[in-house]
């Protein structure tokens, strides 16, 4: 692969998706909005969960608040990525407009990946980190360097399986056309994961763990930012991300043997 | 001698097609238990194509033209047969393979849509690794061929079908490939924009000497670039050939108008023996055949006396028309 191509090529996209996005001012606007009411909507649910007893599954509010900024993070990356890039996958299948892709000399994943970029998911990165750094000083969390590793790996981690299943989800249009629904399914099992593991009974502890490893995408993270992570269980995360990827990556190579290509 | 840079031998492909029956029954039925079946679309084609010809594929809808070109290309997996192109399996989409062809179609656009066509082309430029110095001679080049230049920095949503399909093609021979799969390229363009490509593409086939493969329905598209044409009828070659043997083939006479000096002189040449198609007062036209039309004319001029004379070709789409639903002709 060659490497500067790419990086060129990257450049590329971001300069075209942003001067895309720009030519619609309000829309940027409207975004940003949103972005933030969401993120004030988050918190104040999370505050009326913690209103009895102070804890939930063992956490604090302001532990919780941890993974919630996580999840804005995440939800931010999804947003400004995968968003805009893996729901255009359904699209370009349905008209046949991956013809285009596919006849490029370069990775059809890393195009169909990458190409757009929706720059008003930068705001909630920002917002998710500026809340981490918040629970950082609240949580008197000490930042030194294995801690730091540890949550770039974990949280590097939690992107790759997201984009992975997501990805997943989306290579099956080439067999069932229209997926809108099962990203759907996705995003509102997401929307769990703003709450720590310990807080859903244990038969929901482990279908989260095991079929649809939400779990692994925000608890893991946030328990490294507490100190309370394990070992075993960062590890399990780097396996689990490492074989998503893997298997996101196979099936869809497998899946192009079966594109048909839209009628014209 | 020229090398034959496409070949296909025994080429088939089958697509699972499921059907519905009509009504809310049948939507339920198709819902919990869909019926599909195995449908062969292209049945055991074979042809080559010369380095530099322009090919012609006619076929009526859904005779598998498309099909044919987009294995070609490689989108899509052959179910039996072998395809070389330009010496690759072009299914395997290597990366060489992938440098050397292009598609345009024209019912589908590649262009960022809301930006203006020359950020797409340096985006394409950088995809094919060329440099910003050479994808701008390129799209200079290209550009003064096509005859835009305003229109390359105006946003793609507020061009014409015509300026756009001309940054279409732009876009897709920023890296100069050899080989070019045009699907219906003349869709929906007006009869200038039409023409305007139809010399274009004449123009970069004299320059580059790159093969075409073309499928239209427009038979001015296929007269005026191809001297050779692949028809395609339910999947299957129904004639492979030169263009122009094909038209006489099909259409053995040509019909000829003549002026006569006076109504007299249309009524002898009526009742001289040839075929009449009609006579309106000194105008009278003939039905004559190809390999007679040289010796009918002399002994017309000869015997009569004639004012004016004209040689209409039958209409081009009602002969090929013929071919659309016929399933071989053997020349």
């Amino acid at each position: 692969m060659n490497l500067r191509k790419y990086l060129n090529v990257y450049k590329k996209f971001l300069h075209t998706s942003l001067a895309s996005e720009l030519e619609y001012k309000t829309n940027i606007l409207v975004d940003l909005i949103t972005a933030i009411l969401s993120l004030v909507g988050s918190i104040f649910l999370l505050s009326i969960f913690f209103q009895n007893n102070g804890y939930i599954g063992g956490w604090k509010f302001e532990q919780a608040l941890i993974i919630q900024a996580i999840y804005t993070i995440l939800n931010g990356i999804t947003n400004t990525w995968f968003n805009p890039n893996l729901t255009e996958i359904v699209k370009h299948i349905r008209e046949g407009t991956l013809d285009f892709v596919l006849l490029k000399p370069i990775d059809s994943q890393f195009f169909i990946s990458l190409k757009k970029i929706n720059p008003s998911g930068f705001l909630e990165i920002i917002i998710g980190f500026l809340l981490l750094f918040l629970c950082i000083k609240i949580n008197q969390i000490n930042l030194n360097l294995s801690f730091l590793t540890l949550s770039l790996i974990t949280i590097s981690c939690s992107i790759c399986i997201l984009y992975s299943l997501w990805f997943f989800i989306s290579t099956t249009t080439i067999w069932f056309v229209k997926t809108w629904n099962a990203i759907e399914v996705l995003r509102s099992f997401l929307y769990i994961g703003r709450f720590p593991l310990n807080s859903f009974s244990f038969s929901l502890r482990i279908f989260f763990s095991i079929f649809i490893p939400i779990a692994f995408i925000t608890t893991i993270p946030s328990e490294v930012f507490l100190g309370l992570s394990v070992l075993w269980k960062i590890l399990l995360e780097v396996i689990v991300a490492t074989i998503f990827l893997i298997t996101s990556r196979k099936f869809w190579l497998f899946a192009l043997r079966f594109y048909s290509s839209a009628s014209s | 001698m020229v090398k034959n840079i496409i070949d296909v031998r025994n080429l088939s492909k089958s697509f699972d097609i499921s059907s519905k029956e009509p009504g809310l029954k049948g939507t339920i039925k198709h819902f919990f238990r869909r019926q599909t079946k195995s449908l062969k679309v292209i049945k055991d084609i074979s042809f080559e194509i010369k380095e530099g010809e322009i090919v012609g594929f006619l076929g009526a809808n859904g005779a598998g033209k498309t099909t044919i070109l987009k294995m070609l290309c490689g989108l899509i997996y052959p179910s039996d047969g072998s395809i070389l192109v330009s010496g690759y399996l072009p299914f395997r989409r290597k990366e060489n393979f992938l440098k050397n062809i292009t598609l345009i179609m024209g019912q589908k656009q590649q262009l960022i849509w809301d930006l203006p066509p020359i950020e797409s082309f340096y985006l394409n430029a950088s995809i094919y690794d060329l440099d910003k110095f050479e994808a701008k001679k390129r799209i200079k080049k290209l550009s003064e061929m096509l005859e835009i230049d305003e229109e390359l920095f105006i946003p793609v949503r507020k061009l014409s079908l015509g300026q756009r399909m001309k940054s279409e093609l732009l876009a897709a021979l920023i890296h100069e490939p050899n080989i070019l799969f045009l699907d219906e390229p003349t869709l929906g363009l007006d009869i200038n924009a039409q023409r305007n490509l139809r010399k274009f593409l004449q123009k970069y086939n004299k320059e580059t000497n790159a093969t075409i493969c073309l499928t239209s329905h427009y038979m001015k598209d296929i007269t005026s670039l191809c001297k050779r044409v692949i028809c395609v009828h339910e999947g299957a070659i129904s004639y492979d050939g030169k263009l122009d043997l094909l038209l006489k083939k099909l259409s053995p006479v040509k019909e000829i108008l003549i002026v006569c000096r006076s109504e007299e002189d249309a009524i002898k040449l009526e009742n001289s023996g040839f075929t009449v198609k009609n006579k309106i007062k000194n105008e009278i036209t003939l039905k004559i055949e190809n390999n007679s039309i040289t010796s009918s004319l002399k002994a017309i001029l000869n015997n009569f006396d004639i004012e004016d004379l004209f040689i209409n070709e039958p209409p081009i789409d009602e002969v090929i028309g013929k071919v659309l639903i016929k399933k071989d002709y053997d020349i």
